[in-house]
This record gives structure tokens, C-alpha cells and sequence, in this order.
């Protein structure tokens, strides 16, 4: 019945125009507590510095680790943050899924005649967590003007192709993530190792790793792509044994790859769920 | 059991109870718990051979020991900053709780304390054998470390919660107190030492910890835990652990006291 209603059921209500008010409206719902929301936008903010201090304490010990002194690993950072922090500001809510289901209030979405993805990304845009895309905004542009860096074409396209595609190798994460719930649900904590395991080890120079940790974070959940091998190419570096810094170009293909995988489990867990009662 | 401490006893062992039922909970948070340790091993061990093998007074095996203890404990002392009370106090349930004839604090003390041993008796151990069987760590072979070290872990708990009872009930004066926590756990997580032991800090950065109660939650059980402080200097970082305790108990009753005059409920 739904299919078969016309996508532009009224005259002058588009087919984007649901999904635009219901955004509206979540944003200017965040904006009116604004004490919450300055206490919440000045935590992101503080998070994002934290995780850099982490990062910062052990360059404090040692000049070099994998190849990186701080001023690259700043590069690797910058990237890394910006992409999931806009992952995470676009669709980082799936990860209340678990609440919602055991709440069984998910049941609504699946009466409304939207894609349920559509409505649980669109459901609580949090504007607070643009803070923390801000902090890797200004640790991508002090890296990009500390470093050496031969500019070019290729370096600039680089730059480009690396905030796109990462931005949607996490977002993937975050959807792969929010279709296991369906599986999981309180064995949920399960999907923070590759989700937010992958936040962090993209910030990590690779080449650290151990052979399966390559495997896992390199091809598996491709999080290297979105930022270290990125950030290889624009400091023209080599890369570790098992990520040779070209592989950079293939992130397009990274990120297809994550991308299918989300839809493909969150098609699952769709299917699967039987419903919360009530 | 003098009766005086029986209904403390019974809320921790119901609490303790209840987590029984979730075990996939248990695996979930060890898949979590172990990926995050074979992260934190590979950018620490790299580190400690990038500076030749020692740094901060760990060598490669004391490094491994302090990155799977620090897993191994994380599910004991909740650095996460969310209380069940601030819920409770958010949506006016809090009142009931008042009502009963038991010290508030401590009641939810003793649950917070049977849910944390629950996690501490099964998320201890599998990150510890993980980490010996792939790297290799060392672990103290005398029972005094082991013996002060449990003591030092109890006691990083009930600071854990006192610090987080205290965050939470602030929610009787902010409406949402959710950016409070994530503000919370983000500073409480780093200066606990979570993600870097807290001796790699640089001086300042150390000495500013040392002034918050929170290296006493994770830091000091690990340090004791593994004998990288032993004999009077162990005691002493116990002692300090107490001081702490003392501190986050009285401000959080304090709070509790202003913040119940504060409480306005609707309905009946």
C-alpha cells in the first residue's frame, strides 16, 4: 500500500520534505535548552582535545612511532576526526538502538511510510557533536601547514577523496553496528570494538600493528583508509609491510565495500526483528 | 551479618544477581574490551621499543601487565559516568527512594557494588590470559601485591561510584545533565589513566591528576595490582585512595542533602 502512494502525494510537498521538518525541528529543539546544549557542545569539544593529549602524551616519550613523528600523526588525527565526527553527527545515534529496542518503541518507525535507516539517522541529530569536527578541522590545518608537503593536484584530490569516502567508511560502521543490535541486543557492547575500536585505531599509525590487527582495521573494517594511508600520500611516505601507501587510492573501493556490508547487515536486522510486543 | 548490614547485603547480592541473566552482556564487553587492549598494546609496546626499551620505568613486559590489567579492570570501576540515580532524579522517581527507610547514598552504593564485582569476577581474567598467551606479561609472584591489591580495586570502586553519585545527583539543579557525564567521563577516563599510564605524563599534566581522586579508581589498583609500587609507597597510594573515598562519600551527601530540599515532584 505504502509503495503505491505517489512521491509527491500533495502539490508542493517534495519527497525530502518529512525528513527536512523533522531535522528542523531537532535542531531548533537542541538549540532552545541552551545551557544543556552549551555544557554538551563544550564536552565534545574537550573530548576531541582529550583523545589529541592521549595521542600527545606518548609523542611527549618518544620522537617517532611507526614511522610518524607528531606533526604526521597530527595529519592522521585531523583526518580521522573530521570523518567520524561527521559520521557521527549524521547517523552516530543508530548507537542508541539498543535502548530503543528493548524499549519497544521501535515499532513506530516500521508504521510510517519511510525507510526505517531514514528515520532512526534522521530521529537525533545531535548538532553538539560538530564541536568535535571542529577540533579535527584545525588539527588537519596546523598539520597541513607544519608539515613539508609537495603540493599538488594529487594532493589536494587526496585530501578531498579521504574526507568523503572516510566520512562514509564510518558511517557505514555506525550502520553496521546499529544492524547486529537486531542480533545482539545485550550483548551490545560488542559492536563499540569496531566502532568506536575503529575511531581509534584509525588515528593510529598502522604500522604499530600486528599482522591481524592490519587485517582487521586495514581490509575488514577499513578504517586506514580514512586517515593514515590518506595521510601517507600527502606526506609522501612509504607504508608498512601489508598497506603500501597507494592503496590509498582504492578508498572509493573501501568504502563501497563498507558501505555494502552496512546495508546489507542492517537489511538483516531488519528482516530478523520480530517486533517488541505490547 | 549484624543486622545493621543485612539490607546492604541484600541489595549488593541481588544486584550481582541480576547481571547473572545477561551474559551475552559479559561477552559482548569483552569483544569490546579485548580490541581496545590489542590497540592500546600495539601503540604502547611500539613505544616502549621506540625508546629503547624502557619508558617511564616500564619495559616491554610491566607495559603489557598495565595494558591488559587496565582492560581486565575497566569493567569493575565504570569509568563511564552515569549513576542509576541520575535517571531516577531526572524523572522524579527519586522521590520513592527518599522514601524508603534506608540511607540513599548507601543503597545505591550496595547495588553499584554487586553489578561492578559481577563484572570484576568475569571481565578480569579473559584480557589478562589473552595478554600472556600473545605477548607475554609479567605479573607480581608473591601474595602481598595480590592481597593489597584487591583491597586497592575495592577501594578504586567505591571511589568510582562516589565520584559518579556526585556527578549524578547535580542533576537537582540542570534539567539535563548528560553533557555534565560526558564531560565526566571523558576528564575522569584520561586522568584515571586509562589510555596512558598516568607516569608517562609530563610533570604538570601528573601533578594535576594528582590532585583529582581519579588516578585512585584505576591507576593505583594496576600499580599495586602488578607491583610497580610495593611496601610503604603501595600503602601510602592505599591511604590516599582512603582520602579520596572520604572526600567524594561527604561531597556527594552534601549534594544530596542541598538537592532534596531543591526537589519538586508533580502528581501523586
Amino acid at each position: 500500500m505504502v509503495d503505491q502512494l505517489p512521491a509527491h502525494a500533495e502539490p508542493g510537498i517534495g519527497r525530502w520534505t518529512p525528513y527536512r521538518s523533522v531535522l528542523a525541528a531537532r535542531i531548533r529543539a537542541q538549540r532552545s535548552y541552551r545551557a544543556s546544549f552549551a555544557i554538551d557542545t563544550v564536552s565534545a569539544f574537550v573530548a576531541g582535545l582529550v583523545e589529541l593529549a592521549e595521542v600527545w602524551v606518548i609523542f611527549h616519550n618518544v620522537q617517532v612511532l611507526g614511522g610518524l613523528d607528531f606533526r604526521a600523526v597530527l595529519l592522521v588525527f585531523g583526518l580521522a576526526n573530521i570523518g567520524f565526527s561527521t559520521a557521527e553527527v549524521m547517523v552516530g545515534h543508530v548507537d542508541t538502538l539498543p535502548a530503543v529496542l528493548r524499549a519497544g518503541t521501535l515499532d513506530i518507525y516500521y508504521l510510517r511510510p519511510q525507510p526505517l535507516l531514514a528515520q532512526v539517522v534522521t530521529s537525533d541529530v545531535q548538532l553538539r557533536r560538530l564541536a568535535r569536527v571542529g577540533v579535527g578541522v584545525a588539527c588537519a590545518a596546523i598539520a597541513l601547514s607544519v608539515n613539508h608537503i609537495h603540493w599538488s593536484q594529487a594532493t589536494v584530490a587526496m585530501i578531498v577523496i579521504s574526507l568523503v569516502f572516510g566520512t562514509v567508511i564510518y558511517s557505514s560502521l555506525f550502520v553496521t553496528a546499529g544492524g547486529l543490535q537486531f542480533f545482539l541486543i545485550s550483548g551490545s557492547e560488542a559492536t563499540a570494538a569496531f566502532v568506536y575500536g575503529g575511531s581509534t585505531a584509525s588515528t593510529q599509525p598502522a604500522a604499530v600493528w600486528p599482522g591481524p590487527l592490519k587485517i582487521i582495521f586495514g581490509f575488514l573494517f577499513p578504517v586506514t583508509f580514512c586517515a593514515y594511508l590518506p595521510a601517507l600520500v600527502i606526506l609522501d611516505l612509504p607504508g608498512p609491510p601489508m598497506l603500501p601507501s597507494w592503496l590509498a587510492w582504492f578508498l572509493p573501493v573501501a568504502a563501497l565495500w563498507a558501505a555494502g556490508a552496512a546495508l546489507a547487515t542492517w537489511r538483516l536486522g531488519v528482516r530478523h526483528y520480530q517486533g517488541g510486543g505490547g | 551479618m549484624p543486622p545493621a548490614l543485612r539490607p546492604w547485603f541484600r541489595l549488593l547480592r541481588a544486584s550481582f544477581a541480576a547481571q547473572t541473566r545477561y551474559l551475552p552482556a559479559v561477552a559482548g564487553g569483552l569483544i569490546a574490551n579485548t580490541t581496545f587492549g590489542f590497540l592500546k598494546a600495539a601503540m604502547l609496546v611500539a613505544t616502549v621499543h621506540a625508546a629503547g626499551g624502557s619508558v617511564a620505568g616500564y619495559d616491554l613486559e610491566s607495559m603489557v601487565a598495565y595494558v591488559w590489567l587496565s582492560q581486565g579492570l575497566l569493567g569493575a570501576v565504570q569509568l563511564n559516568g552515569t549513576s542509576e540515580i541520575g535517571e531516577r532524579v531526572r524523572t522524579g522517581e527519586v522521590a520513592i527512594d527518599f522514601a524508603r527507610p534506608l540511607d540513599i547514598q548507601t543503597s545505591y552504593l550496595a547495588a553499584d557494588l554487586g553489578r561492578n564485582l559481577f563484572n570484576l569476577s568475569t571481565r578480569l581474567l579473559p584480557p589478562l590470559v589473552i595478554g600472556a598467551l600473545t605477548t607475554g606479561l609479567r605479573l607480581p609472584t608473591s601474595a602481598g601485591p595480590y592481597l593489597l591489591g584487591a583491597i586497592a580495586v575495592l577501594l578504586g570502586m567505591t571511589v568510582s561510584f562516589f565520584g559518579r553519585y556526585a556527578v549524578n545527583v547535580i542533576g537537582f539543579w540542570l534539567v539535563e545533565g548528560r553533557g555534565l557525564r560526558n564531560f565526566y567521563m571523558i576528564v575522569s577516563t584520561f586522568l584515571a589513566g586509562l589510555f596512558v599510564p598516568v607516569g608517562m605524563f609530563p610533570g604538570w599534566l601528573h601533578t594535576l591528576a594528582n590532585c583529582t581522586p581519579f588516578p585512585s579508581i584505576l591507576m593505583t589498583p594496576i600499580d599495586v595490582l602488578s607491583g610497580r609500587i610495593v611496601g610503604a609507597e603501595a600503602v601510602r597510594a592505599v591511604a590516599v585512595q582512603v582520602f579520596w573515598l572520604a572526600v567524594t562519600c561527604a561531597i556527594g551527601r552534601l549534594l544530596t542533602a542541598r538537592g532534596w530540599l531543591k526537589l519538586e515532584v508533580q502528581g501523586g
